[in-house]
């Protein structure tokens, strides 16, 4: 019996990566990192900004998301967002420019709460991957 | 008679009008792959969006603490009406079919005694509508700087429209564009994006027990402006691919007809020049006869 679930991300533009060899994704959920396995029961949550971690037999990937939709239903993932990269091909100068932009957003005086948060935790994930 | 210059003139006039159409048609044959291309990736988004607030929405029990953006204030007062049209002409019918339909649905509210407002997306559509409705349009949003359709676009006429809601400046909102069917057909389409309409039956959403974190209202009220934002982006992409596919057929006929044009005045051309001939000949031959 595999334990194998399928995986799709979808961004406006277009279908960004479907597999179907995937055995554990992990995702930034609004609360707190979230482990899905096969069988994992019927879910809807949104992301924060962070990292996606796919592991499949070809390998572990790494995806850097700003936001988005995961579903969870019959053993298939599927994740909407508006802003995905894949950390494998991401360029220095383009994650200094996502962090100076993070950065700024963050110390703008009249954001509210639940924007700071999101920035700051937008700032903290682009550090870690620098 | 028009003499033989003039002839000439309008032949070569007419020529480069088809090669500029020619070359129109090209570009917009090239452009209309890709916006067709983007227009079909763009879709599962849309439907994976919406088919999740169906099934959201289904699990939602008391309407009463929905968030309003997905059960309406209640009234049906004032309409806010969001027309997307073109950037630019030479499209055939294109902006026309859209404008055609959004002031079929203007004179409906009309009589029914509804309040109507306009945002404009596209300036031929704000030439068009600012005539006849040029008071109701509260706000006109053009994108002629970027080159595709894309969803940072989307999101700012989203966020708009969203602010307005807030402001209960409306109470339904209605989206008209092109479907893009195929380059001959585009079918203009009013969809109302608030209230949303969640009453699509096909789906089997019985027994779908979802889990929800956070809980089912705070993803609505994350989800559903996002869903505003969705689906003007699609609107965006199926118009653009419309409005390429309506201009390649118009600028197809343009160059047929410019072809045609060009025949029927060289014939024109060449008799005239036969006849000038003939008569120089009788001309000479009877003078060749006097002597």
């Amino acid at each position: 019996m595999s334990d194998e679930f399928k995986i799709e991300i979808v961004n406006p533009e277009k279908s960004f990566l479907s597999k179907e060899d995937v055995s554990e994704v992990v995702v930034p959920a609004f609360e707190g990192e979230m482990g899905i396995l096969k069988d994992h029961i019927s879910i809807i949550s949104f992301l924060k900004p962070g990292i996606i971690t796919i592991q499949s037999k070809s390998g572990d990937e790494k995806y850097y998301v700003e936001d988005g939709i995961i579903e969870f239903k019959n053993n298939t993932l599927s994740i909407l967002t508006s802003y995905i990269l894949n950390l494998k091909d991401i360029e220095r100068d383009k994650l200094q420019e996502l962090l100076k932009n993070a950065e700024e957003e963050s110390n703008k005086p009249e954001i509210s709460d639940q924007l700071k948060y999101l920035a700051d935790q937008k700032v903290e994930t682009l550090k870690s991957i620098n | 008679m028009a003499s033989l210059d003039d002839l000439k003139k309008r032949i070569t006039s007419v020529k480069s009008t088809q090669k500029i159409t020619k070359a129109m048609k090209m570009v917009a044959a090239s452009k209309l792959k890709r916006a067709q291309e983007s227009a079909e990736k763009g879709r599962p988004y849309s439907e994976k969006m919406n088919n999740i607030i169906l099934n959201l929405s289904s699990g939602i029990s008391d309407k009463e603490t929905a968030p309003k953006l997905l059960s309406g204030t209640g009234k049906e007062q004032v309409h806010l009406c969001v027309v997307l049209t073109s950037d630019r002409g030479l499209c055939g019918g294109f902006n026309a079919n859209i404008i055609k339909k959004a002031k079929s649905y203007f004179a409906k509210l009309n009589k029914e005694g509804k309040k109507l407002k306009i945002i404009t997306v596209g300036s031929k559509g704000n030439d068009q509508l600012k005539r006849v409705y040029g008071n109701k349009i509260i706000e006109n949003i053009s994108f002629k700087k970027s080159k595709n359709a894309n969803y940072f676009d989307a999101e700012k006429v989203g966020k708009i429209i969203i602010e307005k809601f807030e402001k209960e400046e409306f109470d339904i909102c209605t989206i008209f564009y092109n479907q893009f069917k195929n380059v001959i057909t585009q079918i203009p389409q009013a969809q109302q994006i608030i209230p949303l309409n969640t009453k699509n039956d096909n789906q089997d959403n019985s027994e779908d027990n979802y889990e929800f974190e956070p809980d089912e209202d705070e993803i609505l009220d994350n989800l559903l402006p996002k869903n505003i934002s969705t689906q003007i982006f699609k609107a965006m992409l199926e118009n653009s691919a419309s409005e390429q596919g309506a201009r390649m057929s118009a600028m197809d006929n343009a160059t047929r007809n410019a072809g045609e044009m060009v025949d029927k005045l060289t014939i024109k051309y060449n008799r005239s020049r036969q006849a000038a001939i003939t008569k120089e000949l009788i001309e000479i031959i009877s003078g060749a006869e006097s002597l």
